[in-house]
């Protein structure tokens, strides 16, 4: 099928009998050296990260060439994962977003549910709004919430802003309406027959929702936990701008505020740092990859 | 009498309201609404209230007691650095979808072309910087541009160009905000690109080739009309994602030097949480909306039509 798509070379084809394949085999040849140049600037940063996080101070601040590691040596993570501080920020985001997820499959999955498959009135509306809200950004709203989490303070007594807990109720903002809309389209393509069968049978909507569409539509669910684990793990505009106490931080926000004091940057530790708050995204990408790109592509292309 | 027929009447009134309200509740709308009812009251209470509240804010003063109506807009439009920011926000969002773009269309092909059993190893190396939580990626940047260590400029050095202060200086700190959002999205459109091109039936480019259409007319008739959907609807989404962008330059320049940098996000983040002035911060970040409500309607009028058509 790539045969004759790629045939870059196509002008100078007129020459031999057989120079087709050669030229495919050349096309082929430029693909890979033009690959192998984006790979690389796609992937040296994070290359460079681990080369960093195996260096003594000693070593970043000499003169040597950067890109090497001539006394590689693990303190920088020994003295991090033992470290409280940074245990703390790890446990704080692991928390949460085991949290946002289970809220937003709670809140997306049944709402998903009835809006591919169980009309009623402003249903329909409901679903643009669901799209419409995914595309409000975190940016627009942190500024409003942090007022709205003062104001509600002062009412009831109750201090929001500067717990780590309060990130569980702004994130479903983000993954909710994402999940709820690449549901629906997951839903919405499950045979109706399914359902009807289910319910001439005699099973309720929801037997109808665990029983059946649930377990079919597993995969979408699968990626739509992927999603949401991923965006709460990564976001760092709302801790930064609602969580400020040490103790309280999680991982993005914690790593910048704390291991860059003032003008000393212990660029060892931040790299080590940084690298082990892109491990959990990076292992899960590394085992579920094709449902990380089905839920990545479902959201713009269903619907 | 009548009280007899009335207590006997009565039990069979309650009955009938009761099995109403259970017919009620086992309505297929009733059950629908109920649950849609977190979804609906999570967005209304996080996400349309918030919103609102933000243009209430925006009307106050600093200390939020008294109204001062258009006071903050007519304010900002006075002050330069607001029309920097505008300037910048634009550049910004537009440079850097523009480049995402390009990238990803060219990787999206180089990734087509080859067997079938390599794509999937390529695939997975190439959309790395997607995965990584762009405030830890990002640092990693900061760190190659290092004024005194940037691993850059030793590579520059080697090759007797001088040390570049990546974000010291202005243009070069406008060129290395792009340069990191660039290398962050463009596996987003590499993706959403390749899903496309799998999905060009490959009979089109048979045909062009028994026609003898070279590889720029196979692209230009065949694969940019066959993407045009997709092209146009990550596009839109690259576009209100960047034009919001907070954490690259926030972690980056934090909008300096000399806030030349900053976005309406950071500019926002700085004056009203950082700067204690809120009314203002969301003034600043309502100017988002504009772009952010055209990005909107023409994706929705684009899902709205193809909904139609399926």
């Amino acid at each position: 099928m790539t045969t004759v798509t790629i045939d870059k070379a196509g002008p100078s084809r007129k020459t031999k009998i057989g120079s087709m394949s050669r030229d495919r085999k050349w096309a082929l040849r430029w693909s890979y050296v033009f690959l192998t140049l984006f790979a690389v600037f796609f992937l040296f940063p994070p290359i460079y990260m681990f080369i960093t996080s195996l260096k003594t101070s000693a070593e970043i601040s000499a003169a040597t060439n950067p890109w090497w590691v001539y006394n590689p040596t693990l303190s920088n993570y020994i003295e991090l994962l033992t470290s409280n501080q940074f245990l703390t920020f790890f446990k704080n985001s692991a928390l949460v977003s085991i949290f946002v997820v289970a809220i937003t499959m709670l809140i997306s999955i049944p709402a998903a549910f009835a809006l591919a498959r169980m009309r009623f009135w402003g249903s329909t509306t409901l679903a643009t709004g669901v799209f419409l809200t995914y595309l409000i950004p975190d940016t627009l709203l942190f500024i409003p919430l942090f007022k709205m989490f003062a104001t509600f303070a002062q009412w009831t007594g109750i201090e929001l802003i500067n717990h780590w807990w309060v990130l569980i109720f702004v994130y479903p903002t983000l993954t909710v309406p994402f999940c709820t809309w690449i549901m629906i389209g997951y839903f919405a393509s499950i045979p109706k027959e399914l359902d009807e069968a289910a319910i001439v049978d005699g099973a309720s909507w929801m037997q109808t929702l665990l029983r059946i569409f649930v377990p079919v539509a597993l995969p979408g669910i699968i990626a739509a936990t992927i999603f949401a684990f991923t965006v709460s793990w990564a976001q760092f505009l709302y801790p930064l701008a609602f969580t400020s106490s040490v103790d309280q931080q999680v991982l993005p926000s914690g790593i910048i505020t704390t291991l860059i004091k003032g003008d000393v940057f212990n660029w060892g530790q931040i790299m080590t740092g940084a690298l082990l708050g892109a491990a959990p995204p990076l292992i899960i990408y590394a085992f579920l990859m094709d449902y990380y790109i089905s839920g990545l592509t479902a959201g713009a292309t269903k619907g | 009498m009548v009280d007899a027929a009335q207590s006997m009447i009565q039990p069979v009134k309650a009955r009938t309201t009761r099995s109403g309200l259970r017919k009620f509740f086992e309505r297929k709308s009733t059950i629908a609404f109920f649950m849609a009812l977190p979804l609906m009251l999570l967005i209304a209470i996080m996400v349309i209230y918030p919103a609102f509240y933000s243009l209430h804010l925006a009307t106050l003063n600093k200390s939020m007691q008294r109204f001062v109506g258009f006071g903050n807009f007519t304010f900002l439009f006075k002050r330069e650095t607001f029309w920097m920011v505008v300037q910048q926000s634009c550049f910004f969002a537009i440079t850097a979808v523009i480049f995402k773009a390009l990238i990803g269309f060219v990787v999206a092909h180089l990734v087509h072309n080859l067997p079938d059993k390599g794509q999937r190893k390529w695939r997975g190396m190439l959309l790395v910087p997607w995965v990584i939580p762009p405030a830890m990626s990002t640092l990693a940047w900061l760190w190659l541009f290092d004024p005194s260590y940037s691993a850059f400029n030793w590579i520059l050095a080697q090759v007797g160009i001088g040390p570049i202060p990546w974000t010291g200086d202005a243009s070069w700190a406008r060129f290395s905000v792009i340069l990191v959002n660039i290398w962050a999205g463009a596996p987003f459109f590499l993706i959403m690109y390749l899903a496309a091109l799998k999905s060009v039936p490959e009979q089109l480019y048979e045909a062009a080739a028994i026609d003898g259409a070279n590889w720029w007319q196979r692209i230009w008739y065949i694969t940019l009309p066959m993407m045009r959907n997709i092209i146009a609807i990550t596009t839109l989404f690259s576009l209100i994602v960047t034009f919001a962008n907070f954490d690259i330059v926030r972690i980056l320049t934090a909008g300096g030097p000399l806030d030349k940098t900053h976005l309406f996000a950071t500019w926002a983040f700085r004056i009203g949480i950082e700067g204690n002035d809120i009314p203002l911060g969301a003034s600043i970040s309502l100017f988002m909306v504009p772009i952010l409500a055209i990005a909107a309607i023409f994706i929705l009028r684009d899902i709205n039509k193809r909904g139609n058509e399926a």
